[in-house]
């Protein structure tokens, strides 16, 4: 099946009964998939008359107790910022997916990038600490999707799938496990006095427990900054502390929520850097620069926010240099650059979109460079 | 001390407000001014949730961003303040979420009107199960009263300083054409009309509409020579009551003659039932 089906049907198997979306290429054949499943298996789906209303719905159906995911595109990714923040601000749990497309604009809506990424990650008004995560094949979308639904249970807060134009559309074989071998989360639910509930008194992780609408505990929800009971408090202690706890509920998990995969870290002199379709690119000239005499290892980038700063800064103090390859002209590679810190040189295969890049790029890098 | 002499709420001297049960009282004081029409809007609505006999424990309100919209800041019921315009697609998910909640959607025109119009349309053409109460003021007044898509034409606002060039909708007409399955239009002066109107709203299933005109003195009065007095007058003097009125003719002009009443009440299939009957296999 096609990235785009892995994920959908990696929502499903994570328990995603909700589904509002809106049409745009390459990610149509996500609603597509979940238009003719989720009515099969008691959820709903609902096109929706534009991409800010599609993720309201979503965030409204998670209120309603539901797990409900939304999929697009760039120029839909823009339109649903503001509600992204939203769902920051008032801990919702939900999944976006973006399988990115070549901007800025209409750019090319059939062929693929990783240009989004600085957008997944500062694309809302504010500061606010974010997760996204970047899978790099079929099999990996349906699992990382699952993830992604299980993170954002687990943190109460809004999870990126970015994926791209070229998984999305790519047809690979996933192996679908039974239903009992599959992992799914559900947000912490409270217990006690309903009277007395407050609706952003963190538990032990950080994370508040979540009520659904219609239980009995008169919940009040704003995007304005507001009080553990959840009323606005227009003062600056109220958004001290709400942004506080808000960033902190990632922060503090970072160990948890980061997912890097390592390729002969051991004794690589220079580490490639990459995410998603670009780990493929990288993986092979990784294999090429070895089968070469070069000591080249591959840090694989799973979950792309929170950044594995702490890992890079580490391997900055033994290693040689990076190089990141991403299908934009340089996003996670200025991560990297600040988690190197100067130590060693940074290097960057970009390219602007539209194509995957070859491992020769790569190769050429490495040379040229080290 | 102060605390000891005030006589509290529900003593023999100060009697218990009868929505009490229903209001955030610890959050009150409000935030609208002295003279605003909102807040009898939303007491109505209260009062019809009450009266109506759901189960409010299953009943919800959601609102935009604006001074009506901070009605759902106040009611003791789970009540979301979302993001500008989007009170209703929000409120599309909790309903599809979960089709047992009662779902009130309680916004300023400004809301739910411009930057929220294209969502009022299609939630009214699919017939979604929601009720949705627009309190008009004519302008937007939490940023301090700026033309709104309500706005009479030639009324002064702060960016239409020489009058308002534009048209205003008509809302009725507006949510007739789309598709509304109840459409009615009161002033707060008509507190008993609105209340039924709204009880009749909630308890009927689909997409109902409820326009509210009241008096936003601060702004809109006050640049129009409108004391919230004078605006009152003119909801007694310049209204008629004609229910079924032919929609294109509810035009507010209140220098003419502003029609009030129940324009729509009809059935038609809502969006859970035409999903359940087409999307769903056969049991
Ligand atoms: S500004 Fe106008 S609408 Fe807002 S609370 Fe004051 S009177 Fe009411």
């Amino acid at each position: 099946m096609t990235g785009d089906e892995a994920c959908a049907e990696g929502a499903l198997a994570a328990g995603c009964r909700f589904f509002g979306g809106y049409p745009i290429t390459p990610a149509t054949e996500i609603a597509e998939h979940m238009a003719e499943r989720l009515p099969q298996l008691g959820g709903t789906f609902i096109q929706m008359e534009d991409e800010i209303a599609a993720i309201a719905s979503v965030l409204g159906a998670a209120w309603a107790g539901q797990k409900g995911m939304t999929a697009t595109s760039g120029p839909g990714f823009s339109l649903m910022m503001e509600n992204v923040g939203l769902a920051v601000c008032t801990e919702t749990p939900c999944v976006i997916v973006n399988v990115q497309r070549a901007g800025p604009s209409t750019g090319l809506p059939t062929m693929g990038a990783q240009a989004d990424m600085m957008q997944a990650r500062w694309g809302s008004h504010g500061h606010y600490e974010i997760i996204a995560l970047a899978p790099s094949s079929a099999q990996e979308i349906f699992y990382q999707t699952i993830t992604a639904f299980n993170l954002s249970e687990r943190y109460r807060t809004p999870v990126f799938i970015m994926t791209d134009e070229i998984i999305g559309h790519m047809s690979e074989k996933v192996i679908i496990p039974a239903a009992d071998r599959i992992q799914t989360e559900w947000r912490p639910k409270p217990s006690g006095r309903k009277d007395r509930f407050l609706l952003y008194k963190p538990g032990k992780n950080g994370v508040a427990p979540m009520p659904a609408a219609g239980e009995g505990y008169n919940v009040h929800v704003t995007g304005l900054t507001h009080d553990e009971r959840g009323y606005p408090e227009m003062s600056v202690d109220t958004q001290a502390q709400m942004m506080d706890r808000l960033c902190r509920k990632i922060l503090d998990n970072r160990d948890d929520i980061i997912m890097t995969e390592s390729h002969h870290l051991d004794d690589a002199e220079i580490v490639l850097v990459s995410y998603g379709i670009s780990s493929r690119t990288s993986m092979a000239a990784m294999q090429q620069a070895r089968a070469m005499g070069l000591k080249v290892g591959f840090l694989r980038l799973i979950t792309v926010w929170p950044f594995a700063e702490a890992q890079i800064s580490a391997l900055a103090e033994r290693v040689k240099g990076f190089v990141t390859v991403e299908m934009n002209l340089g996003q996670i590679h200025l991560e990297v650059m600040r988690a190197a810190n100067g130590k060693v040189p940074c290097h960057l295969v970009g390219h602007p979109g539209g194509t995957i890049i070859a491992p020769d790029q790569v190769i050429a890098t490495l040379k040229e460079a080290f | 001390m102060q605390a000891a002499t005030t006589p509290r709420a529900g003593s023999a001297l100060v009697p218990e407000h009868p929505l009490e049960d229903l209001i955030r009282s610890d959050r009150i004081p409000h935030i609208w001014c002295p003279g605003c029409g909102i807040g009898t809007a939303f007491a109505a609505t209260l009062t019809a949730m009450k009266s109506s006999g759901i189960d409010l424990h299953k009943t919800c309100m959601v609102s935009g961003i604006g001074c009506s919209g901070r009605a759902a800041g106040y009611v003791k019921l789970d009540s979301f303040h979302t993001t500008h315009g989007r009170a209703i697609p929000f409120a599309t998910g909790l309903k599809l979420g979960n089709p047992e909640l009662n779902v009130v959607v309680f916004s300023g025109d400004g809301d739910l009107f411009a930057i929220g119009g294209n969502h009022f349309i299609h939630a009214a053409r699919r017939n979604m199960d929601l009720t949705v109460i627009c309190l008009n003021n004519l302008n937007y007044g939490m940023t301090g009263g700026q033309v709104a898509a309500t706005t009479p034409h030639l009324a002064r606002t702060t960016t239409t300083p020489s009058g308002n060039p534009d048209a205003p909708f008509n809302l009725p007409l507006l949510a007739w054409a789309s598709g509304a399955t109840y459409v009615a239009r009161w002033t707060v002066l008509h507190t008993r009309e609105l209340t039924e109107s709204i009880q009749k709203a909630i308890t009927k299933s689909g997409f109902s509409f409820i326009e509210v005109l009241g008096p936003c003195p601060i702004n809109y009065g006050r640049r129009n020579r409108e004391k919230a007095l004078q605006t009152l007058k003119l909801y007694r003097e310049r209204t008629i009551i004609r229910n079924h009125a032919d929609p294109s003719d509810l035009d507010v002009d209140f220098t003419k003659q502003v029609i009030l009443g129940e324009f729509v009440d009809k059935e038609r299939p809502t969006c859970i039932e035409n999903y359940d009957k087409t999307c769903r296999l056969p049991e």
